[in-house]
């Protein structure tokens, strides 16, 4: 028996994303249209309204970050209603792999056992589904510098399985000193998107799967994101993002393993 | 969902149990434990731990020398295993190795080397020049050194979903092949011994100084095994053959590192599993449960499985042999439910001595002879994952 997949492309029907320089919706429309230049500032503090505030307490940076992409991509307030949903992150929680780590080497080792239940890489999924109280699959994924790219299509092939809307989550933080020695990234970046089976009102654009190849990784109009995509595994997003927002149909091509690409095309209807 | 068949072609199997599937299914009949009294370095509490032997003394090829480390070399013992290198090959020959995917399970990668490092600088000074990484600590190490050690350049995922991490693969996989993006998947699981998780496990007061007793009224707590495990899927083509009949997968939506008491998202991934089979709970004859041998994980997982199939279904933990390998336990505990189906041979509950009253399922507590047809394993997590697999004779 094979598989009769009615499409192959999925539409993207919401999207959040969090960088420095990009505050909030007004300036990311603005910024990757095209109409301004992106300019560096700080963070925005993360607020996702959908924990609790006493979880909220409880989580870090890189667990607010994810859960604040998503949340605007439904650009629900709670309670929210969410679909399946597939996290990715090429490193997860450099900050508690610190504080674990440096616990380790003092004479009593007291790992806190929040520190360790947070230090699993489904944990931002797992504070998502109790705050959305949703039951659905959820997947975390890593596939280091190919992340996004391997995210991206885990996310589609379910949507196009299962005719079901997903929501895609990509967020990668900087590490603290001195992981952040070994493996650097220039600032935090989050973006979410949520993937449907069929065109709604909201669908920005749509997307198919091509393959992994071998042309050059794509790389965005605007100068100053172009020098952004390489200061964070989930900045490949860049180029996809900024052809959304700009009304293109093109081919994206995100770097991927062994200096391969991984291609999807872009449609606008 | 609809789905094609796909059939598990090879596999292979480490864990502290036995190096193969022969001597793991060999331990399993002769009910020797793998469990033994701590000897991990650093390591200051009492437990009992499922671990790999020699480890220590076999390093990754030199070739990818930067990929060495305590899980990659885990990862290399179980590919030098069972023939698997070999299935491999042909594998590339037919589809072409650009067309086989690589979707591993871990959870804690080669933290160890991190570990290692932090123990190595000097107060808030930097880590020495020696630690990589990228490619040992990063989550996807794994993936990135299995597919370099077979040369398959398909597409690469690892899940890191906790304990249910090697379970999801299989989902993953038969995604990608129906999607068309490969023609075939190598899947699988390793996770290695490390003191962020044996002491994380600890602060939770969920590791038990004895060798971990699932049912058992005086369980108290997990073993901390290591494992590693791959399987080969492709399109059903033989005629004999194990297959991947169905998989389900859910969340809790309860509590980060407790189940939800009835075992509610336990039971949607096994009732899930069963619609994705295609098959009535009546016909599943073997379960492989996640059995931990925490009070509240076997108490969840007895209402689960009670309520869907009865308190009669042929069950147990397989546990009490390997540890739990947490994010290799999918993997492991797959290849188990083959073993089953392939041998009709239903391993028992080991050191399970007194059940707790409170718990319904009559586990097997003696080794049975039964032909399985359709056998599920059940793999749950932190952050309240859950997948449960149902591997059949095809």
């Amino acid at each position: 028996m094979t598989v009769d997949i009615q499409q192959n492309f999925v539409y993207v029907s919401g999207l959040g994303m969090v960088a420095p320089g990009f505050s909030d919706e007004q300036q990311i429309t603005s910024i990757l249209s095209g109409e301004t230049k992106w300019q560096f500032s700080e963070l925005q503090k993360l607020l996702p309204t959908c924990l609790p505030a006493n979880e909220r307490r409880r989580t870090t940076t890189t667990i607010k970050l994810a859960i604040q992409v998503a949340q605007l991509a439904l650009q629900m307030e709670t309670p929210l209603l969410s679909p399946a949903t597939v996290f990715a992150s090429s490193d997860g929680d450099f900050s508690i792999v610190d504080r674990i780590c440096s616990e380790l080497c003092e004479e009593n080792k007291n790992v806190s056992p929040t520190q360790f239940h947070n230090s699993v890489h489904n944990a931002p999924a797992g504070y998502w589904a109790i705050a959305a109280k949703c039951q659905l699959p959820s997947t975390s994924i890593s596939a280091g510098d190919a992340t996004f790219a391997a995210g991206l299509l885990e996310a589609m092939t379910q949507v196009q399985l299962t005719q079901q809307p997903v929501l895609f989550v990509a967020y990668d933080v900087p590490a603290p000193f001195p992981l952040d020695e070994k493996r650097h990234f220039e600032f935090a970046f989050g973006v979410a998107m949520l993937l449907t089976a069929n065109a709604q009102a909201d669908s920005r654009a749509q997307i198919s799967y091509i393959k992994i190849d071998d042309v050059a990784a794509s790389c965005c109009e605007a100068k100053e994101l172009a020098a952004m995509q390489n200061g964070n595994p989930i900045a490949n997003s860049l180029p996809l993002l900024e052809s959304i927002y700009r009304g293109y149909s093109k081919r994206i091509f995100f770097p991927y393993y062994d200096q391969r690409t991984l291609g999807v095309e872009v449609n606008h209807d | 969902m609809e789905h094609s068949r796909l059939q598990i072609s090879a596999s292979t199997m480490v864990n502290a149990a036995g190096t193969g599937k022969i001597a793991t299914l060999q331990a399993l009949q002769s009910t020797k434990s793998g469990l033994r009294q701590c000897d991990y370095p650093g390591l200051d509490f009492d437990t009992w731990l499922g671990r790999v032997d020699d480890l220590e003394s076999r390093p990754v090829e030199k070739i990818l020398s930067e990929y060495d480390c305590r899980n990659n070399r885990l990862a290399k013992l179980a590919l030098d295993t069972d023939d698997f290198r070999q299935v491999v090959e042909e594998a590339k020959n037919k589809y072409g190795s650009e067309r086989i995917g690589v979707f591993l399970g871990t959870s804690t990668s080669g933290i160890a080397e991190t570990e290692h490092a932090y123990c190595q600088r000097e107060l808030n000074g930097p880590l020495p020049d020696s630690y990589d990484l990228i490619h040992t600590h990063n989550v996807a190490s794994v993936v990135s050194y299995t597919r370099a050690t077979l040369g398959v350049t398909g597409p690469g995922i690892c899940l890191s979903t906790a304990c249910s991490s090697s379970a999801k693969v299989f989902a993953v996989a038969q995604r990608h092949i129906d999607a068309g993006v490969c023609d075939a998947a190598i899947v699988g699981g390793v996770d290695s011994l490390c003191l962020t998780t044996l002491y994380g496990f600890n602060s939770l007061q969920l590791v038990s100084e004895n060798p971990c007793c699932p049912w058992d009224a005086a369980r108290d707590g997990i073993n901390i095994g290591e494992a590693a495990g791959f399987a080969l899927l492709e399109p059903l083509q033989d005629q004999v053959a194990i297959v991947l009949q169905g998989y389900g997968e859910s969340s809790d939506a309860y509590h980060m590192s407790t189940p939800h008491p009835e075992g509610a998202g336990a039971r949607l991934a096994m009732e899930k599993a069963l619609e994705c089979a295609g098959i009535g709970k009546q016909e599943v004859g073997y379960i492989n449960l996640h059995g931990t041998a925490t009070p509240s994980n076997d108490a969840a997982e007895d209402k689960a499985v009670t309520a869907l199939f009865g308190k009669d279904i042929p069950c147990s933990s397989t546990k009490g042999w390997t540890g739990h390998t947490l994010g290799a336990a999918g993997i492991t505990e797959a290849m188990i439910a083959m073993l089953v189906i392939e041998h009709g041979f239903l391993p028992s509950t080991l050191n399970l001595h007194e059940q707790d009253k409170s718990l319904e399922l009559n586990v097997l507590r003696k080794n049975q002879q039964a032909t399985v047809n359709y056998a599920m394993s059940n793999s749950f997590g932190f952050g309240g994952t859950n997948c449960s697999l149902i591997l059949a004779r095809s």
